[in-house]
């Protein structure tokens, strides 16, 4: 409309007015912007800087690299090799299943390989590589890599995984790794970061699981900047981890080999000890298996297989198998009556083949007896009425404490799984245990290592290293840490009295010296290497009055399963003893005839450096030792365990 | 205007317009596109192609725009206040009908190859239109209650259109534009207070009846209110932008992190980092000194406006001139409000820098119609 110029000027007045007004809010809102932006950007910067940090630096593990074990010699027992895998990242790899089947002409990927994979690749968001072939050889992975144009987002990576070069030999003692599970984070309070990295393996069995904070090292750590997708954009600094430490054992690799092959074919265990500083040379097993499958993840069938073999395989019987004793633990109860003065060498205990107490008739193992019998020769000769006897007069008290002082009943310190402690029978166990009396006839049994007493193949080398040198020997499993040599444990004198001692021995050297003793045709005749031991054939079944009836008359005749353990232990040379070997072979029928022969051939290879020499057999018996140790010389790989693995199961 | 005036005072014509451009203006309008160009070169992680070189083709056609509109003399686009209105209208009513879908929400008309965004349009009409409708109108009679609700009708009919695309921060922007030039022509701020009373008293209702049997909004309306209020409540959904936003901002400090190296917005942590949450990237790239320049550059731009507004002595030219500065001021308050947690994110853009085609012509539209109120001021003969 027309205005006058009055009200023009009004007008303008009053936009003006109205601008000045306006223009007052602006300003308290600019105000109001510009104290919002000094607050963040100024009083909280810091608090901010720390938040968008928290944002974009991620840490990231790197794995250390496990420690080493090897054995006394230097040689690797177990190491970490380096794997090759192939690793595909989709957003590069376009369609996965095709980048696939390009690959499956390279290498062995099969159709549910394949499957598999494709699943799991789109189950990641599409940077992050996911490993679709695990452990491939130098030349597959040298294919691929030459192949590269023509497979986009497929690339081979190095990774480092547990390796044991002599498979079945040192399953049981050295142990394997496996995938951390579900129970082994349960079992952990506080459970390492490193732990919870995919695929990380941890010590499951033997030294690889007891050792497993030394092994493990510490993990180093990435920190990395990552976008909001959590993608890598890249590395701000990389702190390497610290490698677990390696460890040296006592077991020596070529023993151990000998052992098992030794042992082949039987459910058996043996170990080897130094007498000196109780250096556990050889912890056999037999049968065994190969851990590596284990490290890879076991397949079901194969895993079942080991699960029903009636030989156990996965158990590691030299220090998890509990037998009776037998005939092995004559010496205990010699050593407790002749302590106590209840009995001396000179006397003769007449041997009818059984002996009858309170009532109850106990055989001697010759059923025609042994005729008039002293220490010496109920030891060589193994005769049970003797020691009969002996236990009679000294009662369960005194042998119980005797076997403890020579290490039976006792768990020892040793990096392994599943110790058996066995059993030392004594009244107060039979109270607590069972809610019965101590019998006498419990104290008869126990006398010849039956009835309740238990030992595994471990202890019973700990007491013939004890009873060998008078001291309370006390097995090493591990060398050195890191090159740091560990303390040998001491050995406190024992303190039986000599005069016993010397009988003992003598009973031990006839044993396997003497023609008529048990071990006779497993004595070795190398003057300077003469072995002293003791021979054990325990009860596991008695025949039955059926069985007899059906006409079984001998222990071939029963089911394996029901047959006599046989058990041998030894020390040698029988004048200056250095070594002590226990056999144990499950339902093995006879202690002198499958297990001192097995102990011989041990004792011979741990004297000699690992392989036994023909001269030191009787001359008639060479030519069948000589057959036999070249079957074994096949079995045993060769140093640096490429070779076959001995005895898978 | 007297004879006497009219003899000593008129309009430049000719080339003598492009003397009478308000320069300072348009220096202003470049230095805040080039702070754009900038930060989208930065954002695109120095990628000059992605969004930088576009936008700048954008600014370049709008600059063209505004100064065919500067030269066209200010009674032109007076008397074609009401018809741009009306087209707007129409258009508006053809996007509810026809107009295509994009991000869930009806924005765009397709008019053969032509894509137009009415509601953008409808930002500069309503100004356009309530700046003629009140130079029309007899001054005496600003505040009457009749003449008031049909300015009123004039500024809520595309308000509600575009609140039903919907696009709440368009529609919050044109009708604040609207009620601004209410504002600036006169009119009784007894109905401002009133209207800021009721909408104070109907929020206080609406919080009060939460939890109540007579409760207004439902219970998710209000937790949206909850996370509004402490984005930190639900920082990973709806708090999430306003969060990451935040700490942008808060971790640029006093002179930011450097030019390129904000690692907020490289590494994506930010949303819509090329549009709405650009400022968050300049604020951590430049901190507290950049940010503050930008302000600075900003309230320029309004005091140029204000200036040749107090200048002009003609009702129209004012009140636009006002209207496109109150708009303008509306567009990067509530951005920056927005980003930094002091408003509620409803997707305005920061004016002259977030990319997007759109927004930037209608702004410099509006600037051109302000340069030739300024160009067209009669002016004492030298």
């Amino acid at each position: 409309m027309k205005r006058t110029p009055q009200e023009r000027q009004e007008s303008a007045w009053a936009i003006s007015r109205r601008t000045a007004m306006f223009g007052g809010a602006q300003l308290l809102i600019a105000g109001a912007l510009v104290l919002r932006m000094r607050q963040l950007q100024v009083a909280e910067a810091d608090q901010f800087r720390l938040l968008a940090d928290e944002n974009r630096i991620n840490i990231r593990l790197l794995p250390p690299a496990r420690g080493l074990i090897q054995d006394r010699n230097g040689t690797l027992l177990a190491g970490n090799e380096q794997n090759y895998r192939i690793v595909l990242v989709r957003e590069d790899a376009g369609d996965p299943r095709a980048a696939l089947e390009r690959l499956a002409g390279l290498i062995p990927l099969g159709e549910a390989e394949i499957d598999r994979a494709v699943r799991e690749i789109m189950r990641h968001r599409p940077f992050v590589p996911v490993t679709i072939a695990d452990r491939l050889s130098w030349e597959e992975v040298t294919r691929v890599a030459a192949n590269a144009p023509a497979l986009p987002g497929i690339t081979p990576e190095v990774g480092l995984s547990r390796h044991y070069p002599f498979g079945a030999e040192f399953a049981h003692a050295v142990g394997y790794v496996g995938s951390v599970s579900e129970a082994d984070l349960a079992a952990r309070e506080n459970p390492e970061p490193l732990l919870l990295i995919p695929r990380f393996q941890i010590g499951k069995v033997g030294v690889e699981r007891e050792l497993e904070e030394n092994l493990r090292g510490a993990a180093g750590h990435r920190r990395i900047e990552v976008n909001a997708v959590g993608r890598e954009m890249r590395e701000l600094a990389r702190q390497e981890g610290t490698p677990g430490q390696s460890m040296q054992l006592t077991l020596d690799r070529r023993l151990q080999a000998f052992a098992l092959a030794r042992l082949d074919g039987e459910s058996a265990a043996a170990v080897v000890m130094e007498i000196a500083t109780g250096d556990v040379l050889a912890l056999a097993s037999a049968p065994s298996f190969d851990p590596n499958l284990f490290v890879r993840g076991i397949s079901v069938a194969d895993f079942n297989e080991l699960r029903e073999n009636e030989y156990r395989p996965m158990s590691n019987k030299s220090v998890q198998g509990a037998y009776p004793p037998g005939s092995t633990f004559k010496m205990i109860t010699a050593l407790a009556a002749f302590e106590a003065g209840l009995a001396t060498a000179e006397e003769r205990v007449n041997c009818p083949g059984h002996m009858d107490v309170a009532g109850r008739r106990f055989n001697c193992w010759r059923r025609g007896g042994h005729g008039r019998m002293n220490l010496v020769s109920a030891l060589s000769e193994s005769c049970d009425t003797y020691f009969y006897e002996l236990a009679q007069r000294c009662g369960i008290d005194r042998i119980n404490a005797m076997a403890e002082r020579l290490g039976l009943g006792g768990r020892f310190d040793l990096p392994l799984s599943a110790m058996s402690s066995g059993l030392n029978p004594s009244r107060e166990w039979k109270r607590a245990r069972r809610n019965e009396e101590w019998m006498v006839g419990d104290t008869i049994n126990a006398s010849i290592g039956q009835g309740f007493v238990l030992s595994t193949p471990l202890q019973l080398a700990v007491m013939t290293a004890r009873l060998a040198s008078n001291r309370a020997v006390t097995p090493r499993l591990v060398r050195a840490i890191d090159g740091v040599e560990q303390p040998v444990p001491d050995q406190p004198a024992l303190n039986l009295p000599s005069a016993v001692m010397r009988q003992i021995h003598r009973g031990m050297v006839e044993c396997t010296n003497h023609s008529r003793g048990t071990a006779y045709s497993s004595r070795i005749v190398k003057a300077e290497q003469r072995m002293a031991g003791k021979t054990g054939t325990s009860q596991v079944f008695s025949i039955t009055a059926a069985e007899r009836a059906a006409g079984v008359r001998r222990q071939e005749q029963l089911p394996w399963n029901r047959r006599n353990h046989a058990l041998f232990v030894c020390y040698a040379p029988e004048d200056a003893p250095r070594y002590a070997v226990a056999v144990v072979v499950e339902h093995g029928g006879g202690g002198s005839t499958v297990a001192a022969p097995m102990g011989r051939d041990i004792m011979l290879a741990t004297l000699n450096d690992g392989w036994p020499p023909i001269d030191a057999y009787p001359q008639p018996q060479r030519n069948r030792i000589e057959a036999m140790l070249r079957t074994i010389r096949e079995k045993v790989g060769p140093a640096d365990g490429t070779g076959p693995a001995v005895s898978r199961a | 205007m007297s004879y006497l005036e009219y003899n000593v005072k008129r309009s430049p014509a000719g080339l003598a317009k492009v003397l009478h451009v308000n320069w300072a203006l348009v220096l202003l309008l470049v230095a805040v596109a080039s702070v754009g160009f900038l930060m989208l070169y930065s954002v695109s992680g120095g990628n000059m192609g992605r969004w930088a070189e576009p936008q700048m083709r954008r600014f370049a056609l709008g600059m063209v725009a505004m100064f065919v509109i500067a030269f066209v003399p200010l009674w032109f686009w007076r008397s074609m206040a009401g018809l741009a209105y009306a087209v707007s209208v129409v258009l508006l009513l053809g996007v509810e009908f026809f107009g295509s879908i994009g991000m869930g929400a009806r924005r765009w008309l397709e008019l053969g190859p032509i894509r137009l965004q009415p509601s953008e349009m409808a930002k500069i009409t309503v100004i356009l239109a309530m700046a003629a409708y009140y130079d029309a109108l007899d001054t005496k009679k600003t505040s009457h209650p009749l003449f008031v609700i049909l300015a009123l009708v004039i500024a809520l009919v595309p308000t509600i259109l575009v609140l039903r695309q919907p696009d709440l921060g368009t529609a919050l922007l044109i009708l604040g534009s609207g009620v601004l030039v209410m504002f600036f022509a006169g009119v009784s701020l007894w109905y401002f207070g009133l209207a800021s009373a009721a909408l104070a008293g109907g929020v206080a209702l609406v919080m009060a009846s939460r939890g109540t049997s007579w409760q207004i909004l439902r219970d998710y309306q209000f937790r949206r209110i909850d996370t509004f209020l402490d984005p930190s409540l639900d920082p990973l959904g709806a708090g999430y932008h306003i969060n990451q936003s935040m700490i942008a901002l808060g971790s640029g400090g006093w002179s930011g992190r450097g030019f390129m190296q904000g690692t907020q917005s490289r590494l994506n942590f930010l949303p819509e980092m090329h549009t709405d949450f650009i400022f968050t990237t300049l604020a951590e790239e430049f901190g507290f000194i950049g940010a503050m320049s930008l302000l600075a550059l900003y309230i320029g731009i309004l005091i140029a406006c204000v200036v040749s507004a107090l200048q002009s002595q003609n009702r129209f030219a004012q009140l636009l001139i006002l209207g496109v500065a109150a708009n303008f001021f509306l567009y990067f308050a509530v951005n920056m409000a927005m980003v930094m947690g002091l408003a509620p994110v409803v997707g305005v853009p920061l004016p002259l820098v977030s990319y997007g085609g759109s927004a930037m012509l209608v702004i410099l539209i509006g600037f051109g119609l302000v340069q030739s109120a300024c160009v067209h001021r009669p002016r004492t003969r030298a």
